[in-house]
């Protein structure tokens, strides 16, 4: 922590701050700023009300008002400070609006209704989450369904990128074959070629293979990357051939070479890839939602879609759900993000 | 390191006889080992040695199995193993960086190939223990390769080929990673571990000392063919030809060019060398080479037949001295001295070769020329 916090406070002035100081600090608040604005304001948001979202200007801190349950009175009734008339001054509670008019109860009496000036009070508010966003998205909302068919895709779809494109990489990177050349050439092209252009054959294979509608239409069309395929093999080519033929020396099969020594000496690139899979995977949204088309197969992306009516958007819900969407990408990433800078590779050597 | 003597249990000698039968290799047209005959007796030490590039580290890896062989046969134990891969031919091999495999630690790399072998794993902990121990390095089994220095790293690599009790050690340059010190300390520990282990070995340096202390033969390879093959000092003192007269010893052979004038040597500066009669096979008229030791130069006063020369550079080591000159015909000679010398740079020095330790070369062919052609051509060919 004093590593911490020693780091944070750095300054190039001795005792006092350099003016470079002033603009380093200035210029990274603003990109934190810049950057964690968006995150904070959801995140906030999404722990206020329906009502509290619509108000404009909007407020920074969710507030809901205060409410009193009366003598009398069923339900509760919300607190209100009377600005202007006789009650000026006082906190009443009131009971219902018919048009500008107001009906309030002082809470001391709650049986004597007082009609008041609707533009004379102002209503008393605290600062309080409404969590009941979170607890519909459980209740109302099958959240577990769409959060297990998320996890599921996302994971068996990593599982099999890194296995698919570790293969490839490892033939391309390590054997010297004709064509190679050419196999290498046709991936580092497949990289430039976007996705929506071949969405829609993309789509007829897929329907072909029966796989729509289905986890597993998701999961194998995108399962072998270019991106990934290449990302390993320019790691692999940094692995010394030397290593290679010392295990063919210890009589150690292709496929072992494979398995205990190309693969754990390539773990800080496959912990890149598999960072990249998962969020891809997450956070895809275009092929899950032409592949998915029965909602009990949605994922997480596709059931915040859904939030997003015609008519009317539930900001509420939809705002809760993409905090809970988001955060297990934001873990996976502070987790394995320590892996990305390891190198290993190189000092078995000289 | 433990002494010849001391009992290992758990690694059998096994050793076989290696034989090369006109092999060849080439990459696409370029021809890399052109029709390499060799044999490489059973126990034997047995040094490649040759410039960069002249394909020793090749032949090494197509006895390995991992090149293959264009042309020509293998034999390993009588066998002809051209299409046995790698993995079954019983060798093993230390390379020029080790390559250790750098996420397990040593004991996982010793014991690798022998997983790979089905050993049961209590023979496997055994053998990894005795072989640690003989190399020194059983205090380091936990460590990774990357806490190694580079001493300990080349043990590690040599550890890892001994556990395997394989029939042939092959070593590619090995020691080229280390520095001037360690380089003799692991020479003679791998000169230790023939005499005890027996097996054959084939080792490939470009290094001439390396090659001459260690080895029970050496094979002079230049541009993919063997040059002359022989004993250390065999190849010192008769030289097939040029190249071998030259590569061998250091500092290298003085060569001057002349022709035969009535059975003496007319130097291409106008001096006049006595060669020993009988000794040579020559032909009035024939363009020689007169090759002599820098530590068969002996400066004298100045006489009739002695060769001209101005210093041109002085190294003093204490002990021995090495004297750089130009003859008048412009040929760069060098002198051995035993001790400390007294000549500057700049002197005139007259230099006597001694006249039984001349070689004398054909000037076009680059052959050895001596009186009986016998032992000439076999000696080319071996």
């Amino acid at each position: 922590m004093a590593n911490v916090t020693a780091f944070l406070t750095r300054t190039r002035g001795r005792g006092r701050l350099h003016w470079t100081d002033w603009a380093s600090y200035a210029y990274l608040a603003l990109g934190v700023f810049l950057m964690f604005g968006p995150v904070i304001w959801l995140v906030v948001s999404s722990f206020k009300t329906q009502a509290e979202l619509d108000r404009f200007p909007p407020r920074f801190l969710p507030y809901a008002p205060e409410t009193v349950q009366l003598d009398g009175h069923a339900e509760p009734l919300p607190l209100f400070r009377v600005t202007d008339g006789p009650l000026a001054g006082e906190t009443v509670a009131q009971v219902r609006r018919i048009g500008l008019t107001s009906q309030v109860v002082r809470p001391e009496a709650p049986g004597e209704v007082v009609k008041i000036n609707r533009a004379d009070r102002v209503p008393v508010e605290r600062v309080k989450p409404a969590l009941e966003n979170y607890r519909t998205l459980f209740e109302r909302f099958d959240f577990m369904r769409y959060f297990w068919n998320s996890t599921f895709i996302t994971l068996t779809a990593t599982a099999i990128t890194l296995l698919v494109n570790s293969m490839a990489a490892f033939a391309l990177a390590k054997y010297e074959f004709r064509g190679r050349g050419a196999v290498v050439a046709l991936v580092i092209g497949v990289l430039m070629v976007p996705q929506s252009v071949v969405l829609v054959p993309l789509f007829m294979v897929t329907r072909e293979f029966g796989m729509l509608d289905s986890p597993w239409g998701v999961i194998i069309p995108g399962a072998a990357t270019p991106t990934g395929v290449f990302l390993l093999r320019q790691y692999m080519l940094t692995i010394p051939d030397e290593i290679l033929d010392a295990a063919r020396m210890d009589k150690a099969s292709e496929w072992k070479i494979f398995w205990r020594i190309v693969l754990p000496l390539s773990a800080p690139a496959i912990a890149v890839l598999a960072i990249l899979s998962i969020m891809w995977r997450w956070n895809d949204f275009l092929w899950p939602l032409i592949a998915l088309s029965r909602s009990e197969n949605y994922t997480l992306q596709l059931a915040l879609n859904s939030f997003q009516g015609e008519m009317r958007t539930e900001w509420s819900s939809l705002l809760a759900m993409t905090v809970l969407t988001l955060l297990p990408v934001a873990l996976v990433f502070a987790f394995l993000q320590k892996y990305i800078a390891t190198g290993i590779a190189s000092t078995g050597g000289k | 390191m433990t002494t010849a003597g001391e009992q290992t249990p758990h690694i059998s000698r096994r050793t076989a006889r290696l034989e090369l039968r006109n092999v060849t290799k080439s990459f696409g047209k370029a021809e890399v080992i052109r029709g390499v005959d060799l044999t490489v007796e059973q126990g034997e030490f047995c040094v490649f040695v040759g410039p960069s590039g002249c394909g020793k580290s090749t032949l090494l890896r197509m006895i390995s199995g991992l090149e293959n062989v264009t042309a020509g046969e293998i034999r390993i134990g009588g066998d002809v193993v051209n299409d046995v891969p790698a993995a079954e031919r019983g060798l093993a091999m230390v390379f020029q960086s080790y390559a250790l495999y750098p996420h397990m630690s040593v004991r996982q790399n010793l014991s690798f190939g022998l997983e790979n072998l089905r050993t049961p794993r209590g023979q496997i902990a055994e053998t990894v223990e005795e072989v640690a121990a003989m190399l020194q390095i059983d205090m380091l089994l936990d460590r990774r390769p990357k806490d190694l220095s580079g001493g300990q790293r080349q043990r590690v690599a040599i550890g890892r080929a001994v556990v395997r009790e394989p029939r042939i050690f092959l070593f590619d340059e090995p020691l080229s990673n280390l520095d001037a010190e360690l380089r003799v300390e692991m020479r003679g520990e791998i000169s230790r571990l023939h005499a005890r282990l027996g097996n054959t070995m084939v080792y490939v340096t470009h290094d001439q000392v390396e090659a001459m202390t260690m080895a029970d033969r050496i094979v002079v390879l230049r541009d993919g063919q063997v040059e002359q093959v022989g004993a250390p000092l065999e190849l010192y003192n008769s030289p097939a030809n040029l190249f071998v007269a030259g590569f061998i010893g250091s500092p290298r052979m003085n060569f001057l060019t002349g022709r035969v004038e009535a059975g003496r040597l007319r130097l291409d500066n106008g001096q006049m060398v006595d060669v020993p009669h009988g000794k040579f096979s020559l032909e009035d008229g024939a363009a020689v080479t007169l090759g002599v030791r820098p530590n068969h130069l002996i400066p004298v006063a100045e006489t009739v037949s002695g060769l001209h020369a101005t210093v041109r550079g002085i190294e003093q080591l204490g002990g021995d001295s090495y004297v750089h000159a130009v003859t008048a015909a412009g040929e760069a000679v060098s002198l051995h001295r035993p001790g400390q010398t007294d000549l500057t740079v700049g002197a005139e020095v007259y230099l006597e070769p001694d006249p039984d330790q001349l070689h004398l070369f054909d000037t076009a062919t680059g052959r050895a020329l001596r009186a009986d052609p016998a032992r000439d051509s076999s000696a080319e060919k071996s």
